[in-house]
């Protein structure tokens, strides 16, 4: 009992240090200054191996989710590099909030849409496995819902960046509005499947993990730098869409 | 300069005044209150008529969602004109009086008395009219209470946020509160089912906690945020 006990301590602050280790690099890697190509030859690397080794390998065969458990190598690690992204945006609102800059609104804002397009992405890949596993595009379980709702959290969010005129109140107000967000709705989406008890989406109890369908260590080989790989992604797409903001902003000013 | 004096009490006195203007101006333009109240009234009644059709009460899941939909509503409506009926003139004249957070506390315990009186009215006209299938009461109105101190917590900051943004301050209270509030009406309503139902406390004691956590996370969460939009 209290290894187990132990063992769940580790891990939880494991994974927060590997959590804020990512937070503080990702912001490294989008405000870089230089082409980077080393890490973005990797992301590109990381991905088509991922993505063909994913279609390739053996995989397990489990009744009813049979071939499909390979999306997993596609529809986690998007979700995983969604929540990466939202908590860099949200980094980066507290820092506007602490010394307010266009900059760092900007970062902000390029990083949530980042964020978005991969929770879209991961809605997606979900859906499909759903249809394909039990048998309808959308059903009411409570991790679904969830997801639905922190889509519809960034929708207001961007709702509400287009109803400012002054640009400063934008930053601040949407700024105030990411973190409340976040801090209100983020952690509830994953307690709430987890104490509703009847999802059937995997990973409902302990760590989002994947104990159901008993991971073997040749698809953990591939699923890991799969979720590398998309993080790097979403960190790329952050600094080549921030980069054209700030190339906007210039010639505003001009 | 002024003298040096403890915090605490200082922002006390400062909530306290900040309350009792609250329910001073809230009295002097009764028309709002008379409005929110005929809204829960109207609303509870058009339930009872359509429901009458088919001989009275409605099954307890419709009784369930149709009075948390009729909460939902009615906690916007009573919270949207909270900040915004105050002019910008108004706003920096408190600012200039006392400090942020005393404004934001005294808004969400305005809020939350307000909505504690909506949220019980609205249970006895709905009971009156629509009966009273609850088996657990005191479970049922503890839940309810919990749900009104939720929703004034939440919908406080949302609606100092729609104000700022001016214009159409109660759409946009709308779209920015309904998905924020979406996971703390689901925990709400399978408690209140529950309640409903007469299960045993113990299914619901973990919902409980954890409603009971997100109204400390939202409620600290405003207190850090409101100084930084206050300043604008």
């Amino acid at each position: 009992m209290n290894k187990i006990v132990l063992i769940g301590i580790i891990a939880s602050v494991a994974s927060v240090l590997v959590t804020i280790g990512a937070v503080w690099g990702g912001q490294k890697l989008i405000e870089q200054r230089t082409a980077g190509r080393g890490w973005k030859a990797l992301t590109v690397l990381l991905l088509l191996a991922a993505s063909a080794a994913g279609i390739l390998i053996d995989v397990p065969r489990l009744p009813i989710v049979n071939e499909s458990i390979r999306n997993l190598f596609f529809h986690v690690p998007m979700w995983f590099a969604m929540i990466m992204t939202l908590l860099v945006s949200v980094w980066y609102s507290i820092l506007y909030l602490r010394n307010p800059s266009a900059r760092l609104d900007i970062l902000s804002h390029e990083a949530a849409k980042s964020g978005i397009v991969l929770g879209l992405l991961g809605l997606a890949t979900g859906s499909l496995w759903a249809k394909y596993t039990w048998g309808a595009w959308w059903t009411p379980d409570p991790r679904l819902n969830a997801a639905a709702v922190a889509m519809l959290i960034y929708g207001a969010y961007l709702v509400l960046r287009g109803s400012f005129r002054d640009e400063q109140q934008r930053a601040r107000v949407s700024a105030i509005y990411n973190i409340f967000a976040f801090a209100a709705a983020i952690p509830l989406l994953f307690i709430l499947p987890r104490i509703s008890g009847n999802s059937l989406h995997p990973g409902q109890t302990g760590n989002p993990g994947f104990n159901k369908y008993d991971l073997d260590s040749t698809m953990r080989m591939v699923f890991y730098p799969a979720v590398i790989g998309w993080i790097l992604f979403a960190f790329w797409m952050t600094q080549v869409s921030s980069r054209l903001a700030f190339l906007q902003l210039k010639l505003d000013e001009k | 300069m002024r003298p040096e004096t403890d915090p605490v009490p200082v922002l006390l006195r400062e909530i306290s005044t900040l309350l009792a203007k609250d329910f001073r101006l809230e009295w002097r333009q009764r028309a709002a209150l008379g409005g929110l109240l005929l809204y829960v009234g109207s609303t509870v009644f058009v339930c009872f008529l359509s429901f009458s059709l088919r001989g009275g009460t409605p099954p307890p899941p419709a009784w369930n969602a149709l009075l948390w939909v009729i909460l939902l509503f009615a906690a916007i409506n009573a919270v949207a004109k909270g900040f915004m009926q105050e002019s910008p003139g108004q706003r920096l004249y408190y600012y200039t009086l006392v400090r942020p957070q005393a404004v934001i506390l005294a808004k969400i315990l305005y809020n939350t008395l307000l909505l504690t009186a909506v949220a019980l009215l609205g249970l006895f006209l709905y009971t009156v009219f629509l009966g009273n299938p609850i088996q657990d009461a005191p479970l049922f109105v503890a839940n309810l209470l919990l749900g009104a101190v939720g929703f004034a917590t939440t919908l406080t900051l949302v609606s100092g946020i729609a104000a700022k943004a001016g214009g159409n301050g109660a759409t946009l209270m709308a779209i920015l509160g309904f998905p924020l509030m979406v996971p703390m009406l689901l925990l709400l309503i399978k408690v209140s089912k529950n309640a409903l139902d007469g299960l045993d406390r113990s299914v619901s004691q973990q919902s409980l906690l954890t409603l009971l956590a997100l109204n400390m996370l939202v409620g600290a969460v405003s207190y850090l945020l409101f100084p930084f939009l206050w300043r604008g």
